[in-house]
């Protein structure tokens, strides 16, 4: 804990010398414990305000626990909180002398005062400490049916508090059940609104092992449950109504007049001055309208004002947070936004975090149209104070320039960069050049001559050094003196620190070899030397690589390092747009702030109850088995733990049974598939189990090296395991850890969008293909299933994401495979076994 | 959406007060907090954002009064509802103690403490209405005495400059009495902007917004319905029009962009007759939040000229222009202004016989400084700065300087021209008359003229 306040300005915290102070402290208390002299309970609300402010402090005060709990009885309400503070941060660590305290505030949470019923059965609940659990389902129960509605607020959290102590107590006293009639009945909305809450949190946890625990979790989605809270949301204060709109986002509207219904209801709840509640209101419409395109476009256009409010209204933190929204908005429709550019120009005051979000809308949003403007902005930050800034500010230029087919103009600004001979400016741009040229080579002419001119000495910056000799080696036919700049940086090898900058130095001087033999010889001599000398890996391998070639062939070498330029079309994007999506459907959440999915910063159990972190997504899930489907349930998708998560889930179906084949772990396919492999290729398996494994496996490669009893012909190439299991956390892990490797898209006859009706029917028929589905959710016309597949008697898997869109009659997949060889062949089978879908 | 932990720590670090509702986030977590902001970037540059994770835990962060408000969470909680609820929490507290600074919350700890208590449980909030939070809240709070009050609260700049604005009104604490035993009955509307301008070198408005909350404190007891309204040619929405296409004030009207409103906000007949009712709860809050874009007149003209004198001098001239009615009058001025990096030394000449001005030049980041206590509309103030450089400047001077920037509030005076027309409290008697204060006030949020 913190040390204590090092000043003696404040009377109360001020510092105390260490035990000797604890020891008076208890011995005062005691004194005062056993009287009754007027005035005592203000000299006990001194001593108590001392503990309380050593507790706060991180004084361990533990030790007067028995001289509190012996103060407490009063009647002094004020007394009495300060004791439950006091017992609630000690109790854990003191079960034995937290027995005490039960006996007063068992009696405590019978008083006629509805206030101190309350509180005592806040704090009775808050002790959190397991074997004490019995003593609080007495008080609990009837706290749940007081009265007066502060007891029962309270009396519902301490619900969840019991869950999270004793899990089984709780249910087996079966308060959930009363939570869910309290939630639809109490006349208060804020025990309404605590149940919701602590339902949630119950249900989530428990959908793990309790299939109607699922159930009920399911049942907060239902229809009427959602119009019931969403007709009445304006009865809710507005933390509650955040909560009722995070339920809503996960609701799956029935039709479009649902979804219409509900916008609304909700239409007002945008013009709130709290943030979270329009942030949670926009996710909502974001969600909803996700399938309806021109519907969805309005609705960015519709939330575009509240939210540039929002961002001008808060504090800098708050707008922030708002910020950090529409960034992501920004980034993912750029057009909607591209006439408010002016809104995204930097504030002179604003912390560098709001103005690197800035500049990174300002370069999303740059179109033909006011590329002019924004560019001429970010130039003027080019001289901001903030370094760093300066430097966005000038990449910012860049990204710009990259992305524009007209870079005439940005290319004269970024040379004018140049000419403000600041180190870091130079540098910066010096980057930007370099890569400005790899996407458009026709400029070369115009930089190279103002960047002939920069002298090498004035750059220290790795990257920019590197560029510049990049550019030196690339354009030395351009660059008179580029063979003697090399030179020059050559004999100063030894005091190039940075790798990077070594690395380029020998392929520069190699292409200046290429263009100007005569002049470069001694150089490249010098720098393929100090190479292979160089105690960096890297450098040593190219060095002695080049000398080699060299050796080998001068017109090989040039083939290999200094080949016909090639313009660069696009740069790779620094985030795969399955992550962006992912980002997207966790709208309102870290995620936005971080610019990452939440399996990247949390751990499964604190992803928070009901929350879609899946690329699934805002689909709601129907998880299915080959064994056991139950259309009516839906889990949670999150990320390991989605579906039926743990493996007691499996044992109950047992599905593990299903599997024939020795391999029941999943995870261990890519040893052993590999092991096969090799197994397979040196000639006839050994051992047995693997025997029949391998048949399938050369029969696929066409090795023949084995005779196989049955060879399948050709079509269908692969054979799949009916019985094929996997479960879905293993689903989850390998869906995220494997690369696409096969997208493809193809009709899907009318009979079969005419079965679809019935999505679960597509399940079976699937399945009657060997290819098992493990979720699916959505509505017409978008539908969206993860299949899952097995090789025969080798377990290799096939993981599929299906798309289906009933108006367009297409069908979409993505399959990843832990052999991507054969991804092709499966998905043959799959289209096949799409194909005779709907088919009598 | 629960959170695991508040606390709130004053600038050296040190707890004052700290509350842990899950028991979930492991011991230290006000060190390992900390430690994150003060060294967020070692050359201590940039300031730390307002969310970061450490090992799995999720720190929030608003800055009040110097003050930390930090919550603490394992979830992947919504943002905005947390940082909302930090401010809540600070503004719920200052209702409470009139006062909101380290020294009262020090004395104050134990009616906090009964505040969080009420504010969060098990990590969910349950309200943040001080109107709510009375009833369940015990602790009389140890009022400090308003003297001592920093002009860091928003409020604190009415009690500057406009003198029939009663200094203590906007310090004292909803519950707390009066010595007297009596409760003034009274309520503050507020209407504040903050105005963000940019010039180009040029002189002309490259972007200009106002950004204006009305804001109401009440004191009021028996909480009566009030109804407020606003200038008839009010407008909201910009129509199909691009944002920024700017067109002649005359007789247009006041057009807001975009504007919301607080929970308690009732707009029956906003729509017809451009008025609000409400039944103001106790404590204080914005009643509206409103964005504009439409064209104003800057209050301030600033010209900026530099002027190269010899190859190791120059000097710099900086002319202000107050382009309000006479009547009204700006305080706190400040112009800064960044100066080559080379510049070694500054030396400044005011204009004949100036008083309450200030100037300095800031050694360490090269920065002019000029501060002026007071400005009346109308007038003119020119500062002449002689710079003498440690190295010859090559190539543009104004590329290295600049962009000069001000700030100021300008009591009883709004540039949006928005208006409270009037104020009208429902009677309980005939000689029930409490006291209403309407008050208007201008601020710098970004006032920038580049060179």
């Amino acid at each position: 804990m913190a040390p204590p306040a090092a000043s003696a300005r404040y009377p109360s915290p001020s510092q105390p010398s260490g035990k000797s102070e604890v020891t008076d402290l208890k011995s005062q208390l005691r004194q005062l414990a056993g009287s009754r002299a007027p005035g005592v309970d203000d000299s006990k609300r001194d001593l108590f305000k001392k503990v309380i402010s050593y507790m706060t402090i991180g004084i361990d005060v533990s030790s007067v626990f028995g001289e509190m709990v012996m103060c407490s009885a009063t009647s002094d309400i004020v007394l009495k909180k300060m004791c439950y503070l006091y017992v609630g941060n000690y109790a854990k660590g003191n079960p034995d002398l937290s027995l005490l305290t039960i006996n007063f505030l068992q009696r405590d949470c019978k008083d006629e005062d509805p206030m101190i019923r309350g509180l005592a059965l806040r704090s009775l609940c808050s002790l959190r400490v397991p074997n004490l659990v019995e003593y609080l389902l007495g008080p609990l129960g009837s706290g749940l049916k007081d009265n007066n509605s502060y007891v029962r607020t309270i009396a519902v959290t301490g619900v969840l508090k019991l869950y999270h102590i004793s899990a089984s107590t709780c249910i087996d006293a079966e308060f959930p059940a009363t939570l869910k009639s309290l939630m639809l009945h109490d006349s208060d909305a804020q025990v309404v609104a605590n149940c919701l809450a602590a339902l949630q949190e119950i249900w989530s946890l428990e959908a793990s092992h309790s299939e109607e625990a699922c159930r009920e979790k399911e049942s907060l989605l239902s229809k009427p449950l959602i119009y019931y809270f969403l007709n009445r949301i304006k009865e809710f204060n507005e933390w509650a109504q955040c909560l009722i709109l995070e339920l809503a986002v996960k609701y799956v509207p029935s039709d479009s007049n649902d979804i219409f219904d509900i916008m609304n209801l909700l239409e007002d709840r945008l013009q709130h001055a709290n943030g979270a509640v329009v942030l949670a209101t926009v996710k909502v419409f974001l969600q909803l309208t996700l399938s309806m395109t021109d519907v969805h476009q309005q609705v960015y256009e519709r939330i575009k004002s509240p939210l540039l409010t929002l961002v001008s209204s808060g504090s800098p933190e708050q707008s922030y947070a708002i910020l950090s929204h529409l960034h992501l908005l920004v980034v993912r429709a750029p057009f909607i936004f591209a006439s408010d550019y002016k809104h995204f120009y930097c504030q002179y005051n604003e912390p560098s975090y709001v103005k690197k979000l800035k500049l990174e809308m300002l370069t999303a949003i740059a179109n033909e149209s006011n590329t002019y403007e924004i560019v001429t902005e970010l130039c003027e930050y080019a001289a901001n104070v903030d370094i760093e800034i300066a430097r966005e500010s000038i990449r910012a230029v860049g990204k710009i320039a990259l992305q524009q087919y007209d870079v005439n103009a940005i290319v004269d600004r970024l040379l004018q960069f140049l000419e403000m001979e600041k180190d870091y400016v130079t540098a910066e741009t010096l980057v930007l050049v370099k890569d400005l040229l790899r996407k458009h080579p026709q400029w070369s002419h115009d930089c190279i001559s103002v960047v002939g001119g920069i002298s090498s000495k004035n750059i220290q910056e790795p990257k920019a050094k590197a560029a510049l000799i990049w550019m030196l080696g690339e354009y030395a036919q351009d660059m008179s003196d580029a063979p003697y700049i090399l030179e020059n940086l050559i004999e100063n090898w030894e005091e190039e620190h940075s790798a990077e900058v070594r690395l380029h130095l020998l392929t520069a001087a190699m292409k200046c070899f290429f263009k100007r033999a005569p002049e470069t010889q001694k150089a490249l001599g010098i720098a393929l030397a100090a190479g292979i000398a160089d105690f960096h890996q890297d450098v040593h391998d190219r060095a002695l690589f080049y000398y080699r070639v060299l050796q080998h062939d001068v017109h090989v070498a040039e083939r290999v390092v200094s080949p016909p330029q090639q313009a660069v079309s696009a740069f790779a994007d620094t985030q795969s747009s399955e992550i962006k999506d992912r980002i997207f459907d966790e709208f309102n959440s870290l995620s936005v702030i971080y610019q990452k999915p939440s399996y990247m910063f949390t751990d499964k159990e604190h992803r928070g109850p009901f929350e879609f972190s899946d690329e699934i997504g805002n689909i709601p899930i129907t998880p299915e088995t080959s064994s056991d489907i139950v259309p009516a349930q839906q889990y949670e998708a999150n990320d390991k733990d989605l579906l039926l998560s743990t493996d007691e889930k499996d044992d109950n179906k047992g599905l593990s049974s299903n599997n024939g084949s020795a391999y029941t772990a999943p995870y261990e396919n890519s040893n052993i598939s590999s092991q096969m492999q090799e197994l397979a290729i040196s000639g006839p398996a050994t051992s047995a189990t693997t025997t029949q494994s391998s048949f399938d496996f050369d029969d696929l490669l066409g090795l023949g090296l084995t005779a196989a009893p049955a060879p399948t012909p050709s079509p269908p190439l692969l054979k799949l395991n009916p019985r094929a299991s996997l479960d879905p956390r293993a689903f989850q892990q390998k869906w995220r850890q494997l690369p696409i490797s096969l997208t493809q898209e193809f009709s899907v006859n009318p009979q079969g969008i005419a079965a679809l009706t019935v999505p679960q029917s597509l399940i079976k028929h699937m399945q009657s293909h060997s290819i098992h589905c493990i979720a699916s959710g959505g509505q017409a016309p978008n539908f969206k299933f993860f299949f899952f597949a097995q090789k025969e008697a080798e377990p290799s898997d096939y993981l599929t994401e299906c798309i289906i869109n009933s108006s367009s009659a297409k069908a979409q997949i993505k399959v990843k495979a832990d052999e991507q060889s054969t991804s092709q062949a499966f998905a043959t089978v799959f289209e096949t076994a799409l194909s005779k879908f709907g088919m009598p | 959406m629960m959170i695991s932990q508040f606390f709130v720590l004053s600038q050296r670090g040190d707890n004052i007060v700290f509350r842990d509702y899950r028991a979930e986030v492991p011991k230290g977590s006000t060190e390992t907090f900390f430690r994150k902001v003060k060294f967020w970037k070692e050359d201590g540059n940039a300031e730390a954002p307002p969310i970061f994770n450490v090992d799995g835990v999720n720190y929030f962060h608003v800055k009040v009064v110097g003050l930390y408000f930090v919550a603490t969470t394992r979830v992947n909680v919504s943002p905005s509802l947390v940082l909302e609820l930090l401010q809540r929490i600070a503004r719920v507290i200052k209702d409470y103690l009139g006062v909101l600074n380290e020294d009262s919350f020090r004395k104050n700890f134990v009616l906090v403490y009964e505040l969080l208590d009420e504010v969060i449980d098990f990590g969910y909030v349950q309200t943040t209405s001080t109107e709510v939070l009375k009833s369940y809240v015990f602790n009389e709070p140890i009022l400090i005495a308003p003297a001592r009050l920093q002009p860091i609260d928003p409020a604190a700049i009415f009690t500057q400059g406009a003198k029939r604005m009663p200094g203590t009104a906007v310090t004292k604490s909803v519950v707390a009495n009066d010595p007297s035993g009596r409760r003034r009955e009274e309520i503050f509307v507020d209407i504040i902007e903050k105005i963000s301008v940019t010039f180009s070198s040029s002189g002309y408005i490259l972007t200009s917004e106002i950004d204006g909350t009305i804001q109401m404190k009440s004191y009021l007891s028996g909480n009566p319905e009030i109804r407020i309204a606003l200038n008839e040619d009010l407008n909201i929405g910009r129509g199909g029009r691009s944002v920024y296409d700017y067109r002649s004030s005359s007789g247009s009207g006041v057009i807001l962009d975009d504007c919301n409103f607080h929970e308690s906000v009732r707009l029956d007949s906003f729509d017809s007759d451009r008025t609000l009712s409400l039944v103001p709860p106790d404590g204080e809050f914005p009643v509206m939040n409103y964005r504009m874009t439409q064209e104003f007149k800057p209050p301030f003209h600033v010209n900026t000229l530099i002027e190269e004198a010899g190859r190791l001098k120059a000097e710099v001239i900086i002319k202000i222009r107050a382009e309000f009615p006479s009547d009204i009058i700006a305080n706190t001025i400040t112009v800064q202004m960044p100066l080559p990096n080379y510049t070694s030394r500054a030396s400044f000449e005011l204009e004949h016989g100036a008083t309450g001005q200030k100037t300095d030049f800031k050694e360490t980041n090269k920065l002019l400084e000029w501060n002026l206590k007071k400005i009346v509309g109308g007038a003119e103030h020119t500062l002449r700065a002689k710079l003498t450089f440690s190295q010859e400047f090559h190539g543009n001077i104004t590329k290295e300087a600049g962009p000069v920037s001000m700030t100021f509030t300008i009591p009883m005076h709004n540039v949006s021209k928005l208006q409270v027309k009037y104020l009208q409290i429902a009677k309980k008697s005939s000689t029930y008359n409490p006291y209403r204060w309407v008050r208007y006030v201008t601020q710098a949020n970004s006032y920038v003229a580049r060179i």
